[in-house]
């Protein structure tokens, strides 16, 4: 597959999950156990994607200046720091990391 | 708020009060995402694709959480782990199907308009419209927010891509990292309650042990199970 084709087949598969909820009535599948597991699959991916650019490297595993980057954003996102700077700060942290080490 | 007059008549000023309501939400949120729009050109860029590829990915999909994880498969794996990057996309996009069950109501009109709708359905318009106390609100919120940052995103991503063709050595400036936060930033105000957050945790255990054993891509997919077994199972759910 290109990376041309990925782009355009996903974007055809969200694109149609957004018009499903158009589509049926809302009485067959707002029910509390899909909603449910759509709220988490979000979480679970999220959380999984975080892992993989955190210590992935291809298919190894590897701590390097990634991951006390993350942990500098996971505290500046506590105390509520916008977005935007939060990625910044993280991006410094591994950049400053990597020009000492 | 619609106000009720004694006789139950609505008056017209505060139903422009409650669309000005509408749009001031609008605008806030529209700015805060578009900044988005910024890191997540540049770390397509980052992750192999070219600035075609980028623009067109951010116009065609327009839905945040999706494009950052078909970049983040596509950065490990390359086009080899397409199919498991399609998959995470739309399984991050599941969500939209539902929003898109609560906003169906508000929208009227011939198909295009639905299709138009559909498109713009994320969470963030959602978010505005459900937000809105009235009818007239709710559709403003939808139609402002969900148009704003569709002409947001795709500026930013085009500056972002423009930006980051221009970096070479992306690790150099830490741009992975960035990743990875951008992530955490999405995920950080789902974490409210207990069960998302055991989730969180059991997904991130099940993407760090299998990412030695599997292709790019497949841990992640694998991490998803865990919210389908909680999700049936509704262990650490708050009591009905």
């Amino acid at each position: 597959m290109t990376i041309w084709q990925v782009i355009i087949l996903a974007s055809i598969a969200v694109l149609a999950l957004k018009l499903v909820g158009y589509l049926v009535p809302p009485s067959l599948i707002e029910k509390p156990l899909p909603a449910r597991i759509a709220g988490l699959l979000t979480v679970a991916l999220l959380s999984a994607l975080i892992v993989t650019q955190t210590i992935g490297a291809g298919q190894d595993v590897t701590v390097d200046a990634r991951v006390p980057a993350l942990l500098v954003a996971a505290g500046l996102f506590a105390v509520r720091v916008p977005f935007i700077l939060v990625i910044i700060a993280a991006a410094a942290t591994a950049a400053l990391i990597r020009a000492v080490t | 708020m619609l106000v009720d007059q004694p006789g139950g008549a609505t008056t017209r000023a505060p139903r422009s009060a409650e669309r000005a309501a509408a749009i001031r939400a609008s605008l806030g949120v529209a700015l805060a995402v578009s900044a988005y729009g910024f890191s997540f050109g540049a770390l397509s860029v980052a992750s192999g694709l070219d600035i075609w590829q980028t623009c067109v990915l951010s116009l065609l999909m327009f839905s945040g959480g999706s494009q950052f994880a078909l970049i983040g498969v596509l950065a490990s794996g390359g086009a080899a782990a397409g199919g498991a990057a399609i998959a995470g996309a739309a399984l991050l996009g599941t969500r939209n199907g539902l929003y898109a069950l609560r906003i169906a109501p508000l929208i009227g009109g011939r198909w295009p308009r639905k299709l138009l709708a559909a498109h713009w359905t994320i969470d963030e318009s959602t978010a505005v419209a459900t937000a809105q106390p009235g009818l007239e609100g709710q559709r403003t919120g939808f139609w402002f927010t969900g148009g704003l940052i569709y002409l947001g995103w795709n500026l930013t991503t085009f500056v972002g891509a423009l930006i980051g063709n221009q970096l070479g050595d992306v690790s150099q400036y830490g741009l992975d990292a960035a990743a990875a936060a951008a992530f955490l930033g999405l995920l950080w105000p789902r974490l409210k309650q207990l069960q998302p957050v055991v989730v969180a945790i059991g997904a991130a255990v099940v993407a760090a042990v299998l990412t030695p054993w599997l292709p790019p891509g497949i841990p992640v997919l694998m991490a998803a199970m865990v919210a389908v077994v909680v999700g049936v199972t509704n262990w650490w759910g708050a009591k009905a």
